[in-house]
């Protein structure tokens, strides 16, 4: 009876615990999943080659150094410096944006933000969503807005390969007279140079590598903790037939 | 009571055992942490090897330098210099260079150096650190034919850094890995690969 | 022939006598570990106190690390913690095992406080233990939140932003205290260089100061076990109580299991889960703080929440502040709002045991409202529940006295 309760008592705090606190979806838009495969190392081979060629222009990644990346991702010193690093010189460097930041912060009206933590702040999901939801807006400075983050200062970098898509969102009147907005779809205005399939590809490389700089130890994090929980479940069966034996005289 | 009850041999074996395991995950454990107080990433590229242009030093002239925060003397020696260094020999503690730890393998001639003319070495006194000062005038009445000299505990080095007898130096001072690019541009920090 | 003296508590020769006679060593040990007496019939709720113990020396063993690579300083607080994570060999394990850290100390703390609500440990003669238990919460709340605004993150800055402003409410003195913490007009370098003098200076000798007093009040009563009856009542011929055993090897070697056993939950998250879904390490605090911008949603970290619900459903600034106050204090006075004549849950009526399961939903409920949006329905809730939080307390002089306790036997039960 004693044993059920605080077993009882231990579900209802984990369940309290493990609940995950979701990352506030925007603009009320449901996030496609990113689906990525972080074991994946090709896919995160042809994620750095993205992020180098079409992030890396505006965006830095500064607290990530390139011999990590090439490290981790199975590429040896020459093809960091022949196909990635475009914006230096060592392979200890840190990637940095190619555009001085003042210019962008004039250009834009803001900073091009660090990436180097961005998937964690906001999601993999999050990302994968804003960069296939860029569509045509006469009104925006930069011709798009985006459905993920309206009003974004960032303009559709991607759209030779996505080409241009217009949104359908439509405005429902209430019967309080207040407006709702949902977002229906949308539609394909000129063709890229990628198919939507091939499109959605490479933006999942795209984040996966966004999501591995995030946090590079992470692979190496989850090995080493198995081998920690195998060796305390080994302690934990010696330090229990200790206390078994100790106890045994106790009536 | 049954048989292996309060069993005094598996008491002890267990008690061992536990210890044992303990003293096995506490050790594992201070490994990251000892390993933590190492230089970090960024201190390794701070330390990276560093380039110096050495075209527009004159004969005679020595620079100072820094890699991995540490003083580098590049001094270009003259023919002149360099016929003085056979003179003092007998005074030298180690005048052919045996200490392995003092100097890479190529730097263990008569001159300390990969090109006779240029002396590349540490400017840390291998007594306890200080910064030797340079005094390369040559004054036969001390037997003094140039080279440097420790204002902290008064220890001496020849033209090539090579310490003297009776001075609390024990070694001669240390050349760093070093490489010629070019004829006008060393590299202090690395010895071999590419740049 | 001298004679040799051997007096009580000192070693007969050697090395340990020559110690004793300068340092009562084997008279400690032996008052504090090899004959400290706790009854044998301990069961799971009674490991918290070791276990809190556990993650103290965690968190000042990490802490003692990080602070050799971390900068308090506006402009380079946030990149320190990412340069642990990544340049500083083996840094993401130290500071996932502080971060960690710091929510299994509540964790274990809160459960530890419900045990002593479960057996009526503060109550007579324990009073006083609860009360400096009490006081190392509070101190730990402290240590908590100045802890959580040095990574410099969005959440760090607009929680210490919100909870700071707080102060603000006290009539007269509210806005030059709120200056005086913050050493600014705004939280800024200067606010953050200060938060962590009290974070790994101020705090920590007073949290180590505070234990220190809680475990020698404790060691002169005894412990109270899960029958709430005193083991000291009922001593054998020797002077030793006949429930209790003996704290090493006993007890250590009981606790030594409960260790592992949490040792393998800590670093399950450690190492698999280490944002455990934002709840540990919150995603907004993986951005650099802005100081033009609060983030979308904003909530304390969730050991917080429960008293940050109940100051949300004040629709007053300053009657927030004095409720989420009170709400943090009122427990002290447990050992006089129980009447109850038996301490054990185990002897207690229906009403008592109804009371404090309704006080256990009550407080988890409000910890989840108090991670959600400041809805109209959310915020009603809080109401309803803040009053249940109040009344389980206020109302406890009454529902004690009549609630009905079954007769409490002599000795402990214990199955063996």
């Amino acid at each position: 009876m004693v044993k059920f309760k605080n077993i009882a008592s231990l579900v209802i705090v984990s369940t309290y615990l493990f609940t995950t606190q979701g990352l506030a979806a925007s603009a009320g838009v449901e996030l496609e999943s990113a689906d990525i495969d972080p074991s994946n190392i090709h896919s995160l081979q042809r994620g750095a080659a993205n992020f180098m060629n079409y992030c890396s222009g505006c965006h830095s990644a500064k607290y990530v150094r390139y011999e990590t990346i090439g490290k981790d991702l199975d590429l040896s010193e020459k093809m960091l410096v022949d196909n990635l690093m475009f914006n230096a010189e060592r392979t200890f460097e840190t990637i940095q944006a190619s555009m001085p930041s003042d210019d962008a912060a004039q250009w834009y009206g803001t900073t091009p933000p660090d990436l180097s933590l961005m998937a964690r702040a906001k999601g993999a999901d999050y990302i994968f969503n804003f960069l296939k939801g860029f569509y045509v807006e006469a009104e925006s400075p930069t011709g798009v807005n985006n459905i993920v983050l309206p009003g974004t200062s960032m303009p559709h970098v991607l759209w030779e390969l996505q080409g241009y898509q217009s949104a359908h969102i439509e405005n429902h009147e209430n019967d309080d007279g207040s407006v709702t907005t949902t977002f229906e779809g949308f539609e394909q205005m000129t063709p890229g140079m990628m198919d939507s399939e091939d499109y959605d590809k490479f933006v999942r490389d795209t984040v996966n590598f966004l999501a591995y700089i995030a946090e590079p130890i992470r692979g190496f994090r989850v090995m080493l903790g198995k081998w920690v929980i195998m060796y305390l479940i080994f302690f934990l069966i010696i330090a229990r037939m200790l206390k078994k034996q100790i106890w045994k005289d106790v009536k | 009571m049954t048989e292996d009850d309060l069993d005094p041999n598996r008491r002890h074996f267990l008690a061992v055992a536990t210890a044992v395991t303990g003293i096995v995950g506490v050790t594992a454990v201070a490994v990251p942490f000892i390993s933590s107080l190492k230089p970090s990433a960024r201190a390794q590229a701070l330390g990276a090897p560093v380039e110096v242009p050495i075209g527009s030093l004159g004969p005679g002239e020595m620079i100072r330098v820094l890699w991995r925060g540490k003083l580098v003397f590049v001094l270009r020696r003259t023919e002149e210099m360099l016929s003085r260094l056979a003179a003092n020999i007998e005074n030298l503690r180690d005048p052919d260079s045996a200490e392995v730890e003092q100097q890479p393998d190529y730097a263990v001639n008569d001159t300390r150096s990969v090109r006779p003319e240029y002396l590349i070495v540490e400017g840390s006194c291998t007594h306890l650190g200080c910064a030797p000062l340079e005094d390369f005038d040559v004054r036969p009445a001390e037997n003094w034919g140039g080279g440097f000299f420790c204002p902290c505990h008064g220890s001496k080095f020849d033209l090539a850094g090579r310490v003297f007898k009776g001075v609390p130096a024990p070694t001669n001072l240390r050349v760093p890995p070093h490489r010629f690019v070019r004829d006008d541009l060393i590299l202090i920090g690395q010895d071999s690969g590419a740049a | 022939m001298a004679k040799i003296e051997v007096e009580v508590g000192k070693s007969k020769g050697g090395f340990m006598k020559w110690i004793d006679d300068r340092f009562p060593f084997t008279e400690t040990m032996r008052y504090h570990v090899t004959e400290y007496y706790a009854s044998k019939n301990f069961n799971f709720w009674y490991v918290f106190g070791v276990l809190a113990f556990v993650v103290l020396f965690i968190q000042l063993f990490t802490g003692i690390f990080l602070t050799m690579n971390y900068k308090p300083s506006a402009a380079e607080a946030f990149s320190s913690v990412e340069y642990i994570m990544r340049d500083v060999e083996w840094g993401w394990l130290i500071r996932y095992m502080h971060s960690t850290g710091s929510s299994f100390f509540f964790v274990v703390v809160y459960l530890h406080m419900f045990r002593a609500m479960l057996y009526g440990s503060y109550k007579k003669p324990r009073e006083l233990i609860w009360i400096i238990g009490m006081l190392i919460f509070v101190v730990l709340m402290a240590e908590a939140f100045a802890g959580y605004l040095l990574p410099w993150g969005q959440m760090s800055y607009w929680g210490a932003q919100v909870i700071i402003s707080l102060f603000g409410s006290i009539p007269w003195v509210g806005d030059a205290l709120v200056e005086i913490i913050r050493g600014d007009y705004s939280i800024s370098d200067i606010t953050l260089n200060r938060f962590f003098a009290l974070h790994v200076i101020a705090l920590p000798l007073a949290l180590i100061g505070l234990i220190f007093v809680h475990i020698v009040a404790l060691h002169e009563v005894g412990s109270n076990n899960p029958d709430g009856i005193e083991i000291k009542s009922n001593k054998g011929a020797d002077g030793v109580p006949l429930d209790g055993v003996a704290f090493h090897p006993y007890h250590t070697s009981k606790d030594l299991v409960a260790i592992i056993i949490f040792l393998i939950i800590f670093f399950s998250v450690v190492f698999f889960a280490p944002d455990m879904g934002g709840y540990f390490l919150e995603h907004a605090n993986f951005e650099p703080a802005n100081l033009t911008a609060t983030p979308e949603h904003i909530a304390p970290v969730w050991y917080f929440t429960p008293f940050y619900a109940i100051l949300r459903a004040v629709p007053d600034k300053l009657g927030g502040f004095i409720l989420f106050g009170l709400s943090v204090v009122i427990p002290l006075f447990l050992p006089w709002l129980d009447r109850a004549r038996v301490k054990s849950i185990r002897y207690r009526g229906w009403i008592y045991k109804s009371a404090l399961s309704i006080f256990v939903v009550t407080f988890l409920v409000l910890g989840w409202l108090g991670t959600m949006p400041a809805d109209p329905l959310y915020v009603l809730a809080a109401r309803v529940f803040s009053v249940i939080y109040f009344a389980f307390f206020i109302l406890m002089p009454y529902y004690t006295t009549i609630d009905k306790t079954k007769p409490v036997p002599d000795r402990v039960v214990y199955h063996g």
